[in-house]
C-alpha cells in the first residue's frame, strides 16, 4: 500500500485523519498515485493538481525520502521505499503567506 | 416572529449569525472552512434552507461547498466518496470545484487574453470564485463569478459548472484589465421582472447586461467617467465597485464606482453621477432598503489610496432621495480612531417590516441597523476581516 501524508486542510475536506493509504499498481509515480487519491477522495480534484492542466499548484510542494521531488516528471517513478510503502509521500503546502 | 440569519464570509472561515425578528440578540456559529477564504455565502430565495459559499485558498484552490440545511452542514456537491468519478464511457463526472474555461471550438474560441497590469495580454487563468448568486426560482441553479472575470452557471446544485462565454465573448475582452483586486465579476444581479435579464459589474472592465439568460452581452457603461483611463468615457475600462437593485424597481440600478456613485432609470443605458454632498464619493459597498427603493447607503472611504473610512469615522450615508442628498448616519459607530475598510460585497439588506441593514468591516466588526440605518450595533467585533455578508429574512 502507499502512503500518502495530506497537508491538515486537505485532510479536512477529505474528511480523514492521519495517512492515507492507497492502492497503486506499478509503476508508482506522482500521477499514478494523485490518480488514485483523487480516485478515493474526488473532492481533492482541482486541490493539488490545476483541473485543467494537471500541474501541481504552485504553493504545493511533493516530498519523499527527505526529497524534495516537486521539479520531477509526474510520471518518473518514486523512490523504491514509497512504492513498497516503507515512506510516505508528503504533499506540503508552503508555509509562507497569510 | 420572523427570523435573519446572516452569512459572513471572512478571510479565515464562515460565520452564520441568525437572530429574531428584534435583531437584539444573536446566536454566532462558525468558524465554517476555518482557514479559508470564504469569498461569498449566499442562500436561495427558492429554498431558504439551501445556501452556497465560494471556500478558496492560495494553496488549494476553489472549492463550492452547499448546505441543503441552513448551514448546520455541509458538503461538496460534487462526485460522492466513493463513487466513480467518470460515467459509464468515460467522461468525466461533476466536480463541484472545477471552472474551466470554454475554449470550444463552437463557442469558446474567441477570447483567450485580456489585459494585464502593464497593458500586454494576458491568458486568462481562473483563481477563484467572488460571487454566488442563486436563481431567483430554482435552488439548483446557481451562477457564479469567477477570477479571471467569467460567468459561470450550474444547473445541477453545483455538482457542474459551465461557462456562459459570450460575456468574454462578445468582443471588449481583450480591453478589460484588472483592478487592484484582481479581474474579478463581482456582481451579479438577476432581474425578478424578466428571467432573460441578468447585470453584471467586472473590476475593471465595468458593467454589462444580458437580456437573452446570459448567451448573449453588452457593456452598459455610457455616462460612467474614469479620469485615470487613456479615454475617460470609455465603453469599458471602469472599475466598477459593486451595483444595487431593488427588485420592486428593476432597472433602477445604483453603483458604486472606484470614484462616483452613480445611478442608472434605464437598466444601464444610461448613467450619472449621484455623489453630491458625499464628504468621499471613492467606496466599495451599496445598497438599497428593501422597502423604499429611493433610499440608498454607502460607506465613503477616504481615497483609492487610502482604503480606510474617512476621518477615522466609521459612517454609513444615507439619501432617500436616490442619490444626491445625503445624510451621516453614527449612531453606535466608532467616530474616532477607526480606519476600517468595508469591501464590496459586505453590506446587505434584510426585508423584515423595519428593513434592516447589515454590513460587514476588514477589522472583523459585522454592525447591524434594525432600523433601517438611524442607529447601529456590532453583532460580532473580532472576527477576520469580513470579505462579505448577505442576509436572509425567514418566516
Amino acid at each position: 500500500m502507499i502512503r500518502v501524508i495530506l497537508p491538515q486542510h486537505l485532510r479536512t475536506l477529505a474528511q480523514v485523519q492521519g495517512e492515507v493509504e492507497l492502492g497503486v499498481e506499478r509503476p508508482v509515480t506522482q500521477r499514478s498515485v494523485l490518480d488514485a487519491l483523487e480516485a478515493r477522495y474526488p473532492m481533492l480534484r482541482g486541490t493539488i493538481r490545476d483541473h485543467g492542466t494537471q500541474q501541481r499548484r504552485a504553493f504545493l510542494r511533493f516530498f519523499a525520502c527527505h526529497e524534495d521531488l516537486s521539479h520531477e516528471s509526474p510520471d518518473a517513478p518514486l523512490p523504491e521505499a514509497v512504492a513498497n510503502g516503507k515512506e510516505p509521500l508528503l504533499i506540503i503546502g508552503a508555509i509562507a503567506g497569510g | 416572529m420572523s427570523k435573519v440569519r446572516v452569512l459572513v464570509g471572512t478571510r479565515k472561515g464562515a460565520f452564520i449569525l441568525t437572530s429574531d425578528g428584534k435583531r437584539g440578540k444573536w446566536d454566532v456559529s462558525g468558524p465554517h472552512f476555518s482557514g479559508w477564504e470564504m469569498y461569498h455565502l449566499k442562500g436561495s430565495p427558492a429554498d431558504p434552507n439551501r445556501i452556497y459559499a465560494s471556500q478558496t485558498s492560495g494553496w488549494f484552490g476553489q472549492v463550492i461547498q452547499r448546505s441543503d440545511d441552513g448551514g448546520k452542514t455541509w458538503h461538496q456537491p460534487g462526485t460522492p466518496p466513493g463513487e466513480s468519478t467518470t460515467a459509464p464511457g468515460g467522461m468525466p463526472k461533476g466536480e463541484s470545484n472545477k471552472f474551466v474555461y470554454d475554449t470550444s471550438a463552437e463557442s469558446g474560441k474567441a477570447l483567450t487574453t485580456h489585459q494585464f497590469y502593464d497593458g500586454t495580454q494576458h491568458p486568462w487563468e481562473f483563481k477563484r470564485v467572488w460571487h454566488l448568486e442563486p436563481s431567483l426560482t430554482d435552488p439548483d441553479t446557481v451562477y457564479a463569478g469567477v477570477e479571471d472575470a467569467a460567468i459561470f452557471r450550474t444547473t445541477d446544485g453545483g455538482q457542474n459548472w459551465k461557462e456562459l462565454p459570450g460575456l468574454r465573448g462578445h468582443g471588449t475582452g481583450p480591453k478589460w484589465q484588472p483592478g487592484a483586486g484582481g479581474m474579478c465579476l463581482h456582481t451579479i444581479i438577476l432581474d425578478p421582472s424578466n428571467a432573460q435579464r441578468i447585470y453584471i459589474a467586472i473590476s475593471a472592465a465595468g458593467a454589462f447586461r444580458s437580456d437573452d439568460g446570459g448567451k448573449t452581452w453588452k457593456p452598459i457603461n455610457r455616462g460612467l467617467r474614469s479620469q485615470y483611463i487613456p479615454d475617460p468615457n470609455a465603453e469599458v475600462g471602469h472599475c466598477v465597485h459593486h451595483i444595487a437593485m431593488n427588485p420592486s424597481r428593476p432597472g433602477v440600478l445604483f453603483m458604486q464606482k472606484h470614484w462616483d456613485v452613480m445611478r442608472s432609470d434605464d437598466a444601464g443605458d444610461n448613467w450619472r453621477e449621484v455623489s453630491g454632498n458625499l464628504p468621499t464619493d471613492f467606496g466599495f459597498v451599496i445598497d438599497v432598503h428593501a422597502h423604499e427603493p429611493e433610499t440608498i447607503y454607502v460607506v465613503p472611504i477616504k481615497s483609492d489610496g487610502e482604503h480606510f473610512v474617512h476621518e477615522g469615522k466609521l459612517r454609513v450615508y444615507r439619501s432617500r432621495t436616490g442619490g444626491n442628498e445625503w445624510e451621516a448616519l453614527t449612531k453606535g459607530l466608532p467616530q474616532s480612531n477607526c480606519y476600517v475598510n468595508v469591501l464590496r460585497d459586505a453590506m446587505a439588506v434584510d426585508s423584515l417590516d423595519k428593513c434592516g441593514v447589515y454590513f460587514g468591516t476588514t477589522g472583523g466588526q459585522v454592525y447591524v441597523s434594525a432600523d433601517a440605518g438611524d442607529s447601529w450595533a456590532p453583532i460580532v467585533r473580532d472576527l477576520p476581516a469580513v470579505l462579505s455578508v448577505e442576509v436572509q429574512t425567514l418566516p
